[in-house]
C-alpha cells in the first residue's frame, strides 16, 4: 500500500471535518480562534496516531464481540495520559481547551478510523492513516479557526489585520461557527470537484 | 494468527488485561505529572495573589474556609498585615465566574484577576480588564461596604462593560459576596490588622460617580 | 409533499403579482418613512436608501455573477423590500458599513444561499437584524432619541428607549415605569427607537393599506397583537409596578412592524388560516417572554425567526383544504 497516497486520502478524500463531517463537537467547540483549531487538532491527531498503532497491533488478540468496548477503554488511557501530559508541561494550552480534550475520547473520528481502517490494516499503514486523518482534521479545524478569528476579531493567530471594532461579533459565537463551516463545506467540495 | 474467538473465556481475559496495562500506565504517567500539576496551580495562585496585592514581597498564609470562600491572609517580607485575597465565584452570562480579589485591612480593593470565565469574547469576557486602575469600570481602591456596589443601572456607582450588564452584575456580585462574608463578617478571620498602615481616613469618599455613559441592552 | 398546495406563495400567482405585492408592500411601509424623517431627520432618509441600494445591488451582482441567471431577479422588488426593513431595524444613526453589511448578510447568506425568493428559511431583513445585534451590539443599540431637527443623522444625541424602561423595571428599578412616554407619543412616534418601529400610527395605516389591497390577511398581525396585549395585561394585573400596561407594550419597539410586515412575509409564515393563528399566537407569546425574561429588552425579531423555524412543520399540520376558509386571492 502506498503510504503517501493514505496521507492524501485523509486531507483530501476523506477529510474528516469538510467531507466525512465527523468529530462536529470539537470542529464547532473549539475553532474560535486559529491557533485553538490548530492545537486541538494536533492533539486529537496525537492521540489518534498512537490509538491506530496500537489498535492495528493487538486488533487480533481482541474477539469481535467486545472490540469496541476495548477500543474505547484504550483510547481514553492515551487521552487521559495526553490531557495530564498537556496539564503538567503546556499550562497555556490548558486553559483555552482544557474543557475539550476530555471529548477527543468521544470524537467520532477517532474510533471511525479504529473500526475502518486500522483493525483492517497493519500497523505502519495505520500510523500513516493517522497523520493523514489527523492532518486534515488540523487543516480543516485550522481553516475554520482563521476564517472565524479573522471576521470575528479582525486577528489572526493573534496578529491584528485590522481594528477589532469592525470585528463581527457573530462569528466567534456558536452560530458563526455554523454558518462558516457550512461556506467551507460548499467551497471545499466545490474546488474538490 | 488467528483472530481469538469471542468466548467468554477469552473475552474477560482480553478486558481484563487491557484494563489492567491501561489502569498502569495511567498510574504511571500519574505519578510523573501531578508533582509538576501541583506545582503549576500553586505557581498560578501565588501569581495571582501578587497580582491582586499590588504587591510582589509578600507572604501568603495557609488558606483558610470562611464561609465557603477561600481566604489567603497576606502579609509583607517584614510580617505587616497587608490584608488578604479572597476567591469568590457567581453564575455569570456564560457560566461560573471566578474571581480572585484582593482587600487591604480596611476592606478597600487593592486588585482583581478572574481565573476562570465561559463569558462571551468580545463582551462579557472584557471583565478581566474593564473593573481595573484607570479602566472605564475602575473598582481599585473602592470600599464594596462603603459605596453602591452595582452597576449604574441598578443604581450603583460603577459603569458596567458595554452592552454586558449580566456579566458586570455577577462580576459584582462576586467581589460584594467575598466582603460581606469575608471581610464583613470576620474581620479576625482575615488576619488582618485593625492598625494598618497608610489606611484611609475614615468616610473617604471611595466611589465618585463616573459619568454614566451605560447602554441599553 | 407530493399534493398540489394552493398557496399563497409567490410562485402560484400570475406573472407579474409577486411584484405587484412586493410593490405595495413597499408603498405601505412609506407612511412610517415619513413619521420615521419627521421623528429622527435625515438620517432616516439616508440609512432606507443605503440599505435598499445595497440589498438591490448584491441581488444583482449575485443573481449575474455566481448564479449566472439572465432573469431580472431585482425587478420583482423583494430586494428592495428587504433593503427597506432592513433599514426599518436599525437606529437611524448607524454607521453607514454596518448597513452595507447588513444588506450583504440579508441577501447574500440568508436569501440567495438558500435558492432566492420562495427558498429563504427565514426572513431575510430580520436574519440580518439578529446578525448584525449579535455581531455589533453597541452600535445597533444606541438609539438616537426623536425630535432633534432634520439635519440629525451620525452625531444625533442617544437615550433610552420605552423597551429598555420597561426591562428595568422588571429588573427592580420602581422608578422606571414613570419614565415612559405616554401613549400619544408613542403612538405618533415621539419616542427613541429604531428607525422605522416608533410611529406605530403609521404602521397601522401601512395594516389597512395591506388588508384592502389584500395583499396579507388580519390573521397574523391581529393574533400576535392581541396575544401580547392580553399576555402582558395579565402581567400588568399581577405587578403594575414591574410590568407595564398593555398598551405601553402593544405600541412599544418592533411589535407593529414586526406583526404587520415581518411575520407576513409570504416564504416564511404558514399558508393557510389555522395555521397562521397558531403562528400568530406563538410569536406573540414568545415575544412576551423574551421582553419580560430575556436579556435582550426586545424580543419581536427573535419571535418571528423562531417561528419562522416552525413554519414548515406548521405547514404540515394545518394543510389548507382545496376551497379552504382562506378566500381566495388575487
Amino acid at each position: 500500500m502506498n503510504y503517501f497516497k493514505i496521507i492524501i486520502n485523509g486531507i483530501v478524500k476523506e477529510n474528516p471535518t469538510f467531507v466525512l463531517l465527523l468529530g462536529m463537537c470539537p470542529t464547532l467547540g473549539t475553532t474560535s480562534s486559529a491557533l485553538n483549531g490548530m492545537m486541538m487538532g494536533l492533539a486529537t491527531m496525537c492521540v489518534l496516531i498512537v490509538s491506530n498503532f496500537l489498535i492495528a497491533l493487538i486488533k487480533k488478540l481482541i474477539p469481535d464481540m467486545v472490540r469496541i468496548p476495548s477500543y474505547i477503554v484504550v483510547i481514553a488511557s492515551l487521552v487521559t495520559i495526553l490531557q495530564m501530559c498537556i496539564k503538567a508541561y503546556a499550562p497555556e494550552i490548558d486553559k483555552s481547551l482544557g474543557l475539550f480534550i476530555p471529548l477527543i475520547v468521544v470524537n467520532c473520528i477517532i474510533l471511525g478510523r479504529a473500526e475502518s481502517f486500522a483493525a483492517k490494516n497493519n500497523p505502519v499503514a495505520s500510523i500513516f492513516d493517522g497523520i493523514g486523518i489527523g492532518l486534515g482534521f488540523t487543516l480543516g479545524l485550522t481553516i475554520l479557526g482563521s476564517v472565524r478569528e479573522v471576521l470575528g476579531t479582525g486577528c489572526i493567530f493573534g496578529t491584528s489585520l485590522y481594528s477589532e471594532d469592525y470585528g463581527m461579533l457573530l462569528f466567534v459565537l456558536a452560530p458563526g461557527a455554523f454558518l462558516a463551516l457550512g461556506y467551507l463545506i460548499a467551497i471545499f467540495n466545490k474546488l474538490k470537484g | 494468527m488467528e483472530k481469538l474467538k469471542s468466548s467468554l473465556t477469552n473475552m474477560l481475559l482480553v478486558l481484563t488485561l487491557i484494563a489492567v496495562i491501561a489502569g498502569g500506565a495511567l498510574a504511571m504517567v500519574n505519578s510523573v505529572t501531578a508533582p509538576q500539576i501541583e506545582k503549576i496551580n500553586q505557581e498560578n495562585l501565588a501569581a495571582g495573589i501578587k497580582a491582586v496585592m499590588g504587591s510582589d514581597d509578600i507572604q501568603v498564609a495557609e488558606p483558610q474556609e470562611v464561609e465557603g470562600f477561600t481566604s489567603y491572609a497576606v502579609s509583607d517580607a517584614q510580617g505587616n498585615a497587608l490584608g488578604c485575597a479572597v476567591t469568590s465565584s457567581t453564575n455569570g452570562f456564560g457560566g461560573e465566574l471566578k474571581v480572585l480579589v484582593g482587600f487591604n485591612a480596611e476592606g478597600d480593593i487593592l486588585g482583581y484577576t478572574v481565573l476562570q470565565t465561559a463569558e462571551t469574547p468580545g463582551l462579557g469576557a472584557k471583565a478581566a480588564d474593564w473593573f481595573q486602575k484607570g479602566a472605564k469600570g475602575d473598582i481599585i481602591g473602592k470600599n464594596p461596604g462603603k459605596c453602591n456596589f452595582t452597576v449604574s443601572k441598578d443604581g450603583g456607582d460603577i459603569d458596567a462593560i458595554t452592552a454586558s450588564t449580566i456579566t458586570s452584575r455577577a462580576f459584582l456580585l462576586a467581589i460584594k459576596n467575598a466582603y460581606d462574608n469575608v471581610i464583613a463578617k470576620h474581620d479576625g478571620a482575615t488576619g488582618a490588622s485593625a492598625q494598618a498602615k497608610n489606611c484611609k481616613a475614615e468616610g473617604e469618599a471611595c466611589c465618585d460617580s463616573t459619568e454614566c455613559d451605560s447602554i441599553n441592552e | 409533499m407530493n399534493k398540489l398546495v394552493v398557496s399563497l406563495s409567490p410562485h402560484v400567482h400570475s406573472g407579474d403579482s409577486v411584484a405587484k405585492n412586493m410593490y405595495w408592500v413597499i408603498a405601505a411601509l412609506v407612511p412610517a418613512l415619513i413619521c420615521s424623517f419627521i421623528s429622527f431627520g435625515v438620517g432616516a432618509i439616508i440609512t432606507t436608501a443605503l440599505s435598499v441600494v445595497s440589498c438591490v445591488f448584491f441581488e444583482w451582482a449575485i443573481t449575474k455573477f455566481i448564479v449566472k441567471s439572465d432573469k431580472c431577479t431585482v425587478c420583482d422588488g423583494s430586494a428592495a423590500l428587504t433593503g427597506v426593513l432592513l433599514a426599518f431595524n436599525m437606529p437611524s444613526n448607524i454607521a453607514p458599513w454596518i448597513v452595507v453589511l447588513g444588506a450583504f448578510f440579508a441577501i447574500g447568506v440568508v436569501k440567495m444561499t438558500f435558492g432566492g425568493l420562495g427558498c429563504n428559511l427565514f426572513n431575510p431583513a430580520l436574519a440580518a437584524r439578529a446578525f448584525l445585534l449579535i455581531s455589533f451590539p453597541v452600535q445597533m443599540t444606541t438609539w438616537p432619541l426623536a425630535g432633534q431637527g432634520f439635519g440629525s443623522y451620525l452625531d444625533a444625541e442617544t437615550g433610552a428607549t420605552p423597551l429598555a424602561l420597561m426591562s428595568q423595571a422588571f429588573k427592580g428599578d420602581v422608578n422606571a415605569l414613570n419614565q415612559l412616554p405616554d401613549a400619544w407619543d408613542m403612538l405618533i412616534g415621539n419616542t427613541g427607537g429604531c428607525l422605522g418601529e416608533v410611529c406605530a400610527l403609521a404602521m397601522l395605516l401601512g395594516l389597512v393599506i395591506l388588508l384592502v389591497k389584500k395583499v396579507i390577511t388580519w390573521h397574523i398581525p391581529v393574533s400576535i397583537i392581541a396575544t401580547v396585549f392580553v399576555l402582558t395585561g395579565i402581567l400588568n394585573l399581577i405587578n403594575p409596578v414591574q410590568f407595564a400596561n398593555p398598551v405601553a407594550e402593544v405600541l412599544s419597539g418592533g411589535l407593529m412592524l414586526g406583526a404587520i410586515f415581518m411575520a407576513t412575509d409570504y416564504v416564511t409564515s404558514p399558508m393557510c388560516a389555522k395555521g397562521q393563528l397558531v403562528y400568530g399566537i406563538a410569536i406573540g407569546a414568545l415575544t412576551v417572554i423574551i421582553r419580560t425574561f430575556g436579556a435582550y429588552p426586545e424580543g419581536m425579531s427573535f419571535a418571528i425567526l423562531i417561528m419562522n423555524a416552525f413554519t414548515p412543520l406548521i405547514n404540515q399540520n394545518f394543510k389548507p383544504k382545496r376551497f379552504g376558509e382562506v378566500p381566495a386571492k388575487k
